[in-house]
């Protein structure tokens, strides 16, 4: 069996069809303890169709880590269609742990770039508050190997703190440098209304904050919340009936590695990310340098840094200090997390795929901070066990 | 609270039982049945001596549910002496003391429980290594 990249059969054959995003839509990022599951997720979906001008769609794709856990609740596909009004259309969950949301993308995309659907709907949706905070440790821990990894007692956290104290080791990086990641996020996320923590913060107050598993701070680990963002998506011969400024996919990948991080060569580095780059990469014809900004997977400071460095931006144990002159942010060399990030607008696991989504819209079709032409989202699920990059252009 | 979950590993977490690949040598922990190295699935059971060095640690201060009993404590990635990685907690140990290279051994410890009447959950954790007069 042969892998087929997108631009191999767009040399090879023509019946793939471009995809593009008509319409976005995503609530308020926080701890909505007065809106269900099923609210979040409906009023995501019709923010969306409503940007989109649509009032059906022929498929809704969600993405979505641990609602059975979280809420007790699975079915998703069937309650959130049934819910939406939508009828008994085609509807399903994806599951990535974190990386839910960019996984349900990569399904909508295949879904709508193989003709099989015309109109599909990709919802991210999470609400984690509805259990307490050492319970959702405890479920997002899932995420790691139950068996070989959380059964230790190693909260999700964790796991990254023995990545960065081993990134630290192996590079010498100044430690302090790290705190640059959640700075620039809190300070992007001051103009987004949909954000969570609307504040700026100082990389000393990250420092000093409380340790949740050395060497890495609380103020460097995004926060447990509730959020849901939705995207329609259609080809891109038909997003002209829609709408004059569609976002169109150019690359769209989604790659795995090891379950445990025992198991990898190098625990500094993330393999699906680097692959899934590179295969994005691949597809839309472009390199690194092309990239006018990202949305990076920045859950904890760390997975930023290796983000950075296994996507091509930054050379290896250089991206800390990258962050630190300031290079991250809205007026540098590659803004990052332009909304906030997962740090500070919020990580609401299985909808961050689809709000970074979201967020990069905006960007493109000129309603952000930023003007740009082409940008990237980078999320991860588990420790880099499920990496998507989508590479997204206006046109 | 599942007991199959538990006994069915118990013996591979008491005496930490891996797989070596019969086809290219490849050593594996936790077990598996097809080889990520090579995909032969001639496999066949192999015991870790127990020893080896520490990879990365953290301390862990904000637990998941289950694990407050044993607050804070110290978890790792143990580079064995056969050369594969294992994640487990550290025991017996000054959190001051801890860096990257530190020769650890295997002991058998409670991991966890399901409340009081519920089963114990035991398995490996490692300790700085003691001396021994050999």
């Amino acid at each position: 069996m042969r892998h087929m990249s997108v631009t191999e059969r767009k040399s090879g054959c023509d019946d793939m069809e471009e995809v593009a995003i008509i319409g976005i839509g995503c609530t308020p990022v926080g701890e909505p303890w007065h809106k269900s599951l099923r609210n979040m997720a409906v009023e995501s979906t019709w923010a969306a169709m409503d940007d989109a001008g649509v009032d059906q769609v022929d498929a809704l794709i969600l993405g979505n880590m641990s609602s059975g856990s979280f809420n007790e609740q699975e079915s998703l596909g069937s309650l959130i269609a049934d819910y939406a009004g939508l009828g008994n259309i085609s509807a399903f969950k994806v599951e990535g742990a974190c990386g839910s949301g960019g996984a349900a993308f990569k399904a909508g995309v295949m879904a709508v770039a193989s003709g099989y659907h015309d109109l599909v709907c990709v919802n991210g949706i999470e609400k984690m508050t509805d259990v307490v905070g050492d319970n959702a440790t405890k479920i997002l821990a899932n995420a790691a190997d139950r068996e070989y990894e959380s059964i230790h007692g190693i909260s999700f956290p964790g796991l990254n703190a023995m990545i960065m104290r081993r990134y630290l080791y192996d590079y010498n990086v100044k430690r302090d440098d790290l705190a640059a990641f959640p700075v620039n996020s809190h300070k992007n996320a001051v103009h987004n209304k949909n954000a969570m923590f609307r504040k700026e913060i100082s990389a000393d107050s990250v420092l000093n904050s409380p340790m949740v598993a050395n060497p890495m701070t609380l103020m460097e680990c995004a926060p447990i919340c509730d959020g849901s963002a939705s995207v329609i998506l259609t080809t891109k011969e038909r997003a002209k009936e829609f709408t004059d400024t569609p976002v169109i996919v150019k690359g769209c990948s989604v790659k795995v590695d090891t379950i445990g991080v025992h198991d990898r060569k190098t625990v500094t580095s993330m393999n699906a990310t680097v692959t899934a780059a590179q295969d994005a990469y691949k597809q839309s014809g472009m390199q690194p340098s092309d990239i006018e900004a990202v949305e990076l997977h920045d859950a904890f400071s760390i997975m930023g840094a290796i983000g950075l460095e296994d996507m091509g931006f930054v050379e290896r144990g250089k991206a800390p200090r990258f962050a630190a002159e300031g290079q991250i942010g809205i007026g540098g060399k590659l803004p990052c997390c332009t909304f906030g990030g997962l740090k500070a607008r919020g990580h609401p696991v299985g909808a961050t795929g689809i709000y970074q989504i979201v967020e990069m819209c905006k960007n493109l079709r000129g309603e952000g901070v930023l003007d740009i032409e082409r940008g990237l989202t980078h999320n991860i699920g588990g420790t880099g066990s499920t990496v998507s990059v989508s590479i997204l252009g206006r046109d | 609270m599942s007991v199959p979950r538990h006994w069915r590993e118990n013996v591979k977490r008491y005496r930490l039982l891996g797989t070596k690949c019969n086809s290219c040598g490849q050593l594996h922990y936790p077990e598996r049945t097809v080889c990520p190295n090579c995909k032969s699935r001639e496999l066949e059971q192999y015991k870790f001596k127990g020893r080896g060095k520490i990879y990365s640690y953290t301390i862990v201060w904000s637990p998941p549910e289950g694990y407050e009993f044993c607050k804070p404590y110290a978890a790792a990635l143990i580079e064995l002496e056969e050369g594969e990685i294992v994640t487990a907690q550290l025991t017996d140990c000054n959190f001051d003391d801890l860096e990257i290279g530190m020769l650890v051994e295997l002991v058998i410890r409670k991991l966890f429980s399901y409340g009081e009447s519920g089963i114990i959950v035991y398995g490996y954790k490692f300790r700085p290594l003691l001396p021994r007069s050999e």
